[in-house]
């Protein structure tokens, strides 16, 4: 469940259908690429992971057909992987991708997602842990960081990016609503 | 206006309570000085610095915690961060434990001390016998007394008091309690950690998600319902031909609805508690009793509380602020 | 290295009493520390054995001290602490709140659920006029051979957990009442079943805590039968036994014959076994990975 009480949304299955046949190999190297990019911009990241970057984990979006193994100290690096098929990790966070990138985007709270049975962890919880607050000090934004990094392409895929989180009702961009009393 | 105090476990966290209208925020450095020592979480001294700068740009305070017990021979790692809270500009320092207490009134005269609730001072002659000796200017009650209890020692002491209004709640006396370290070697008064992670094993069975932390099952949550946080105070257990949660049900603390009878009761100070939760929750928490206490202040009516979602177990509690709790 | 007989923590009856103390009379231990620790509506029950006890105690020689409450709320248990003190006895203080009652100077004790982990708690404490500290229960061995240094260097003698159930935490909830579907104010003294406390085992039916009134307990019976040479090397100067229903004298006989070296904890274990609940025992706080842990090579 959401902040707002409402229902996680599902990623609709047309995407889901879309992306599986995407090559696992290339997906990866973008990812670690993006990743890469993302901590360079966020140095406190890493540092915050501090001796818990060496755990590897495996974020496992139970409505997307693959699942992403990160290992943050390598660089970071991320590699995808059919679900059954994935290489072991220290833990393992399981959930609705909505859920996943709500949660890194400060849309969600991970304990409440927790709490209503919509994240999994398994394994290794202080590495979970770790990695939920120092992606949630990060303040990230996955959106922005992907405009750019596009340069000129950036205004076109903004566009596109808000098109889609409109029909999925993914929480594809940061929201920090502020309170009126600062 | 009551004051509100909110809980920042990263720098990202106390800018969201200060935005989100938060009068004081209270936060810890990264290490086993503070109760909430969790991965990932706290603040550096230069974090804290940065976050004390930006609390003070915008009117609100700064309280740090130092509320673990220090460690036999390791007393310089508490003396070093007590140091560190008063030059990053702290408008108090939360303190629980006796030797760390007469440390700060000698060396640091000048830097405003709490009594933390790891302190459990529970009755005025506790909290007279703090004050009058470490010069405490207030005092965090613990989680064990009712209303009209708080208002009774209110009459009887000299110094504020602070109370929890919202988040996990601890059943036992706090600072007062070794279960964790029994079952994990690791407790709040040592390690600033209760039932750590390092020692908690969730695996997903044919009944539910078992919780085990350390050798021990703490609780089976059955597919479909809300799963609690791997404390061991809010397991279930089986004692005799009874199963359930000997100690306390999966819920969370939600006294919204008493803070006019806090403020009656002569309460200075409302606390929310949540330093390991999301920059989100904080948010959302902090503007939520924000509004409260405004309409407190003004004497409207209170904006009904829409939180349980957040809670542990979903389910929120008065706690032992009502006597049928005991 | 001594051995002090602790508050016993259950409730029992009067007569129960009366026969510990009297037996405890004879016993091998140098001091003992009596009175209410858990619950302040037991009181009434037995406190008229309380001068019995103390007169045959003293009179056999021993030092007796009277034990605050754990958790001081009410008013009624304020007053009771006062008057307590006012009765001149050496006090011991397990909860700090007495400590404002105290006059100036005066001497106590500090008990085991008094938060003593550093020196400079030790230190505060000697000037306020401690002689004698029981650490708490959960310290580490380093930690203990720390403060016992600390309390020599100013003076107050340093005891440690030797034997009897862990006093892990104190609640303003009554379990006892809560497992019997009772408020605390009508608990009908239900804790007086079980005279060692309620057994409270795991889902897959493990032993792990027990329950006593507004205490929790640990289920095993912890021992520090296998770390006494490390103890009086890291200059402790007491062991502190806490009562049980079963053979409690012969336990503490044992643990006597095993600090003059006339026996083994080896040899010992049979007797310290057979007497605890389920004969499970531990010894894990002092030196294991944690406190249920047990190990007979310490």
């Amino acid at each position: 469940m959401t902040l707002d009480g409402t229902e996680l949304p599902r990623c609709p299955r047309a995407i889901a259908l879309a992306m599986r046949p995407l090559p696992l190999p290339v997906l990866g190297v973008a990812l670690t690429q993006f990743a890469r990019r993302v901590t360079d911009s966020h140095p406190g990241l890493l540092r915050r992971l501090g001796p818990y970057a060496q755990r590897t984990v495996l974020i496992d979006p139970t409505d997307l057909p693959f699942a992403f193994w990160l290992d943050p100290e390598a660089g970071p690096r991320i590699s995808a992987h059919r679900r059954h098929r994935a290489p072991a990790a220290d833990a393992r966070i399981a959930g609705p991708v909505a859920a996943l990138i709500g949660m890194l985007h400060g849309r969600f709270d991970g304990d409440a997602l927790f709490f209503s049975r919509d994240l999994t962890i398994e394994g290794d919880t202080e590495a979970v842990l770790a990695l939920r607050n120092a992606l949630d000090d990060a303040e990230l934004d996955l959106s922005e960081e992907l405009i750019r990094l596009s340069g000129p392409a950036g205004a076109l895929l903004r566009r596109l990016l808000a098109g889609v989180e409109r029909v999925s009702g993914l929480p594809l961009h940061r929201d920090d609503r502020n309170g009126g009393f600062a | 206006m009551m004051e509100l105090v909110c809980p920042a476990g990263t720098p990202a966290s106390l800018r969201a309570a200060v935005d989100a209208g938060a009068h004081a925020v209270y936060c810890g450095f990264n290490d086993e000085t503070n109760a909430r020592n969790f991965p990932g979480l706290n603040f550096s001294p230069e974090e804290l610095a940065e976050g004390i700068a930006y609390a003070h740009d915008r009117g609100a305070k700064v309280l740090v915690a130092l509320n673990t017990f220090p460690r036999a021979g390791g007393e310089v790692l508490w003396h070093r961060a007590l140091a560190n809270a008063e030059s990053a500009g702290a408008d108090a320092v939360i303190l629980a434990d006796l030797g760390l207490l007469d440390y700060a009134a000698t060396h640091h005269p000048n830097l405003r001390r709490h009594l933390s609730v790891q302190a459990a001072a529970a009755n005025p002659d506790a909290i007279n016998f703090y004050a009058a000796t470490f010069g405490v200017r207030r005092v965090v009650l613990p989680r064990v007394l009712t209303v009209d209890e708080i208002r009774a020692i209110n009459r009887e002491i000299d110094v504020e008091t602070e109370v929890f209004v919202f988040g996990g709640l601890c059943v036992m006396a706090e600072g007062r309690c070794s279960l964790s370290s029994y079952a994990t070697g690791r407790s709040p008064n040592m390690n600033g950690v209760c039932s750590p992670a390092s020692h908690v094993v969730y695996s997903e069975e044919t009944d539910g998600l078992r919780a085990r932390l350390g050798d021990f099952t703490i609780h089976r949550t059955p597919k479909g319902q809300p799963a609690p946080y791997p404390t061991l105070c809010k397991g279930c257990f089986t004692s005799g031909e009874q199963t359930g949660h000997v100690f306390e049900d999966p819920v969370s603390l939600d006294a919204t609805q008493l803070i006019p009878a806090l403020a009656k009761a002569g309460v200075t100070a409302l606390k929310i508690e949540g330093r390991q939760r999301s920059r989100a929750y904080v948010a959302e928490v902090v503007r939520s009793f924000r509004a409260a206490v405004e309409a407190q202040a003004a004497g409207l009516p209170l904006p009904q509380g829409a939180l349980a979602r957040l809670a542990e177990g979903q389910a929120g509690t008065t706690g032992a602020y009502a006597k049928t709790w005991r | 290295m001594d051995l002090t007989i602790g508050p016993n923590q259950f409730f029992w009856s009067a007569e129960t009493v009366r026969d510990f103390y009297a037996r405890m009379a004879q016993a091998p231990a140098a001091r003992v520390v009596l009175g209410e620790l858990v619950c302040s509506k037991r009181l009434p029950f037995w406190e008229n054995e309380i001068p019995v006890a103390i007169e045959a105690l003293q009179a056999a020689g021993k030092q007796v001290a009277l034990t605050t409450l754990a958790l001081i709320t009410l008013k009624r248990e304020r007053k009771l602490t006062a008057e307590l003190i006012e009765l001149g006895l050496p006090v011991e203080i397990n909860d700090l709140s007495a400590l404002q009652l105290l006059p100036e100077g005066r001497e106590f004790w500090a008990g085991p659920l008094v938060n003593v982990y550093n020196t400079g708690t030790v230190q505060f404490l000697a000037r306020r006029g401690a002689t004698r500290i029981c650490l708490p229960p959960e310290l580490p061995l380093e930690s203990v051979a720390v403060l016992a240094q600390a309390g020599r260097d100013c003076g107050v003698a340093v005891e440690v957990w030797g034997h009897g159930r862990l006093p892990l935490a104190v609640s303003g909830r009554c379990y006892h009442a809560r497992l019997h579907d009772r408020a605390k104010d009508s608990c009908q003294f239900v804790c007086g079943e079980d005279p060692d406390g309620r057994d409270v085992e795991t889902l897959d039916g493990e032993p792990f805590l027990a329950v006593n009134g507004i205490q929790t307990l640990s289920q095993s019976t912890a021992t520090a039968a296998w770390h006494i040479e490390a103890l009086r090397e890291a200059g402790v100067s007491s062991l502190r036994l806490s009562p049980q229903s079963r053979d409690f004298p012969e336990v503490v006989a044992g643990y006597a014959a095993l600090i003059a070296g006339q026996t083994t904890p080896a040899a010992l274990a049979d007797t310290l076994r057979d007497s605890a609940p389920l004969g499970r025992l531990s010894n894990g706080f002092l030196t294991g990975p944690c406190g249920a842990d047990f190990s007979e090579t310490a």
